[in-house]
């Protein structure tokens, strides 16, 4: 970032010296923070490294142990998100909080409606909702219901909605989690429009690569204390990890030169639809064998959701055929393909990979509790099933310890995802298919799942990789087929492959005639 | 660690939460007693010493066993994520099922006719469950819909056999033929007068106590129960796991509607001896849906609240001696429900300020776990 908008001599927020206790425990120890009109400000920290409660405090939800937090030059104390608004801080929640029913201009003037009279005055909301879009280049259809427009335009609303209530210092909590590389990029740009315009942005993030391109400065919390704030432009990428974590962290992932064995899995010309009946996937092929993980670059909405969803029995596709070791498990149950050697790492870990309310070690037998030695003439071991938890929160890093009963839900995101790996590893399928596998987590976590994916494919298990981060592809894949339109239009060894290329191809220009 | 305020613990407590809601149910109807002027410590007093005599105890037994069953049966459903408002239905069909097992072959002995009605109970009932859970599974019709409808179709189903002439009492009362006396579960007469209790006894309660054993063990420590509860948390999961959803479905409406009908088996063998042409319906499946409510679906908690209601009903009948509407009785309880159900609302009033605090307590979790990894 070049902060030609930033301007040094106004700070719009000052924190200073918080200290935020839960009963002994000190979440927030001494921290600070300075925001200034139209700069991009990016708090950077593990999960649980306190960047939340931090956050909570500024928008008024929690109330600081000690510390002073100005606006404005101007100290307050904020008692309510309200407090908060009023002062001009506008907050864009992880998950939204919009009405799906409604339409996009209820939504953003919900609260503070305009009336006439006792009426709602729906077409002043209107122009208000398309004047404002328009001044910050935040387009949208005013009209349309946000059940039906896509999570990167419903963030949007979250934005316009704080911009409506005169928010001008937003924060911005994970904003990047759900949305897709396309969605990312088109972020990015508004937040640009939105500091040249004078406001002021705070992102809470772990990613790295998305402060380098969009902020100014960065603060830096590692386990509730302050560590520093620096000038993003002279810092790299690896100076932030280490920063963060507090040690240094690779990127590359060691993988050892193997040849790889028979096929595996072997899908032919595979024919699905998609949700609304529209032929997506279109005469796909592709070969996966023992001791490779073959990764699929796409642009979303090219039809790898739905290969893994067919490939995996949770969606039936017209024709083709998929053999796993031979068997052809085309539109048959999840079950059979599971019996059959397919092993997976959902992409939704909350909707298909876990029972949130079921504890950490009934998730841990979700495809085998009817096995010995779980279970026993249909009555569930309680004693096997404890140890096989325990071993698998040892062996798998699992945190908190002693969580085998503590329901899933409890637990953070990377611990959920790890909570699956363990499961989809232990059960030895020959096939591992893992679909953005490190969605959503912190690079300590990444790092982790990285390892166990190499490590299936060192041990001779095939791998099929779905991600949309090409950076994941690239470093760990060692066939990349690029997926196009429905079909696989190219296929090139990883370590041939370069972004430029690759970004091309996905784009559709590599397509086979 | 963190300290809980006290407050917290009563918020954290579903036990404490129901507790505080039955005492405020007795409190509103001691309002509503007052602005009648009437006595509340003569009409709670009446309550109280009608259910604690031995024989006022053992009509609170009696009454109770169909109202623990059908609420076993509607906690079920809870628990495996259906939700069986048709119990009334089941109820119907399943006691209808028994008593003409009982009329029709009247002559079979007492150990053989009596689980055979309940069989024909249970398969009535676990009939109505299954209809309403194909048409669930096939074409995705809500099966609270559906089974509304089936209740109202089991009702003058139930009418329309009592008037057959092969069930129809033959005098002029509008209702069945009295069942079997193979097919009763009452104590003997000599039994029930030398002990003192009231003239209905029976040992349904057995029953009762058996079924909430098997339902706890089915829910808790068989892979049936495993499968039922994913299906009943996220399908999308237990699908995804190799667990065929709609079969799952299947079972559990068959389960719980075949323990509405065993409700309504026992309330027929037990209490009543002939099924009436009634004029509305009864509502001991609704009933279940309030015990099942008050008993968060645990099926030992049920019972104490099956116990609770029959209490309740039996006693309210009497409080007419004190000049005090039974009608009370339906406000307590309603009362009741109504607080249980704020303590829900309250929860996901509170959900923002709770999320910003678990999100502070997985940090200490975290950082917990990771200053114990330094240290070592």
């Amino acid at each position: 970032m070049s902060k030609e908008y930033v301007d040094m001599s106004t700070p719009v927020i000052e924190m200073r010296n918080i200290v935020k206790k839960f009963g002994d425990f000190v979440a927030n120890d001494g921290i600070n923070l300075t925001v200034h009109k139209g700069e991009i400000h990016a708090i950077l920290g593990e999960n649980g490294a306190g960047k939340s409660t931090l956050m909570n405090q500024l928008y008024g939800l929690l109330k600081p142990t000690s510390g002073d937090i100005l606006v404005n030059g101007k100290k307050i104390v904020m008692n309510n998100p309200r407090d908060a608004i009023d002062a001009g801080i506008g907050m864009v929640h992880q998950h939204f909080m919009l009405v799906q029913p409604f339409s996009v201009t209820e939504n953003i003037v919900l609260g503070t409606e305009p009336v006439k009279g006792v009426k709602l005055d729906m077409a002043t909301a209107r122009k208000n909702v398309v004047e404002i879009s328009e001044r910050y280049g935040l387009s949208i259809d005013p009209d349309a219901k946000i059940e039906d427009i896509s999570v990167g335009m419903q963030q949007r609303v979250e934005i316009l909605k704080a911009l409506y209530r005169g928010a001008d210092i937003l924060i911005l909590d994970e904003p990047t989690s759900s949305l897709t590389p396309q969605e990312i990029v088109e972020l990015i740009a508004i937040m640009h429009n939105l500091v040249k315009d004078g406001k002021s942005i705070i992102i809470i993030t772990h990613k790295l690569k998305e402060i380098k391109e969009s902020a100014d400065f960065c603060t830096i919390i590692r386990m509730g204390k302050y560590i520093d704030t620096v000038d993003v432009d002279k810092v790299d990428e690896n100076d932030l990890a280490s920063m963060m974590v507090g040690r240094k962290v690779s990127f590359k992932v060691d993988k050892p030169e193997q040849t790889p064995g028979e096929v595996v899995l072997d899908v032919k010309d595979l024919h699905c639809k998609d949700y609304r009946g529209i032929e997506i996937v279109k005469g796909l092929n592709l070969q996966v064998r023992r001791g490779e993980i073959v990764g699929i670059a796409g642009i979303d909405g090219n039809g790898q959701t739905e290969l893994v969803e067919v490939i995996t029995g949770l969606r039936k596709g017209v024709s083709g055929h998929i053999l796993v070791n031979g068997t052809d498990v085309f539109n048959k149950p999840p079950r059979f393909g599971f019996e059959h050697g397919v092993s997976s790492i959902p992409a939704d870990r909350q909707k298909h990979g876990l029972v949130l309310d079921f504890s950490i070690e009934d998730n841990l037998i979700l495809q085998n509790y009817e096995e010995n030695p779980f279970s026993k003439r249909k009555v569930l071991q309680r004693d096997p099933i404890f140890k096989h938890a325990t071993q698998s929160i040892d062996g798998y890093d699992i945190r908190p310890r002693q969580s085998e009963k503590r329901p899933a839900g409890t637990l953070s995101g990377g611990n959920q995802q790890k909570v699956i790996i363990a499961r989809e590893v232990q059960n030895d399928k020959d096939l591992l298919i893992a679909v953005n596998p490190t969605r959503g987590l912190d690079v300590g976590a990444i790092e982790y799942v990285h390892k166990y994916i190499v490590d299936q494919r060192n041990k001779g298990k095939a791998v099929l990789l779905v991600s949309f981060e090409l950076d994941e592809i690239m470093s760990l894949s060692d066939v990349i087929d690029v997926i196009f339109d429905g079909q696989i239009v190219c296929s090139i060894p990883g370590k041939d492959a370069n972004e430029n290329d690759l970004g091309l191809m996905m784009a559709g220009g590599g397509k086979k005639s | 660690m963190k300290k809980k305020s006290f407050l917290d613990s009563v918020a954290d407590s579903t036990f404490i939460q129901i507790l505080i809601s039955i005492i405020l149910g007795f409190l509103v109807g001691a309002i509503f007693l007052m602005i009648m002027g009437l006595s509340v410590g003569a009409a709670y007093g009446r309550l109280i010493n009608s259910v604690t005599s031995l024989k006022g105890f053992s009509y609170v037994v009696v009454y109770s066993v169909p109202y623990i069953v059908a609420g076993l049966s509607v906690a079920f459903s809870f628990k495996t994520g259906v939700f069986n408002i048709g119990a009334e239905g089941q109820f119907v069909v399943g006691s209808m099922a028994a008593c003409v097992v009982s009329i029709l072959c009247p002559n079979i002995p007492k150990p053989l006719l009596i689980p055979l009605c309940f069989l024909a109970a249970m398969a009535a009932g676990a009939l109505w469950g299954i209809i309403v859970g194909f048409l669930k599974t096939k074409w995705g019709i809500n099966e609270v819909l559906s089974m509304i409808m089936f209740n109202w179709i089991a009702f003058y189903l139930s009418n329309f056999i009592a008037g057959l002439p092969a069930i129809k009492s033959e005098g002029s009362a509008e209702a069945t033929k009295n069942i079997a006396a193979n097919a009763s579960m009452l104590f003997s007469k000599d039994f029930i007068k030398r002990v003192g209790l009231c003239p209905t006894a029976n040992w349904g309660i057995l029953v009762a106590i058996a079924m909430m054993l098997i339902v706890w063990f089915i829910i808790e420590k068989t892979t049936l129960g495993y499968e039922l509860k994913a299906v009943g948390s996220n399908k999308f999961a237990a699908e995804y796991g190799g667990i065929n959803v709609n079969r799952s479905i299947l079972t559990a409406l068959a389960i719980s509607g075949a323990l509405g009908g065993l409700a309504g088996a026992l309330q027929l063998m037990g209490m009543g001896s002939r099924i009436s042409i009634f004029s509305s319906q009864e509502g001991f499946g609704f009933a279940g849906i309030v015990v099942a409510l008050i008993g968060v679906s645990n099926p030992f908690g049920v019972f104490v609240s099956g116990l609770f209601y029959g209490a309740l009903m039996y006693g309210g009948s009497k409080l007419n001696l004190v000049g005090a509407p039974t009608q009370l009785i339906n406000v307590i309880v309603g009362t009741v429900v109504f607080f249980i159900a704020i303590s829900v609302i309250f929860k996901n009033l509170n959900r923002r300020r709770a999320r910003a605090n678990r999100n502070a307590e997985a940090a200490i979790d975290k950082r917990a776990s990771l200053q114990k990894e330094d240290k070592k």
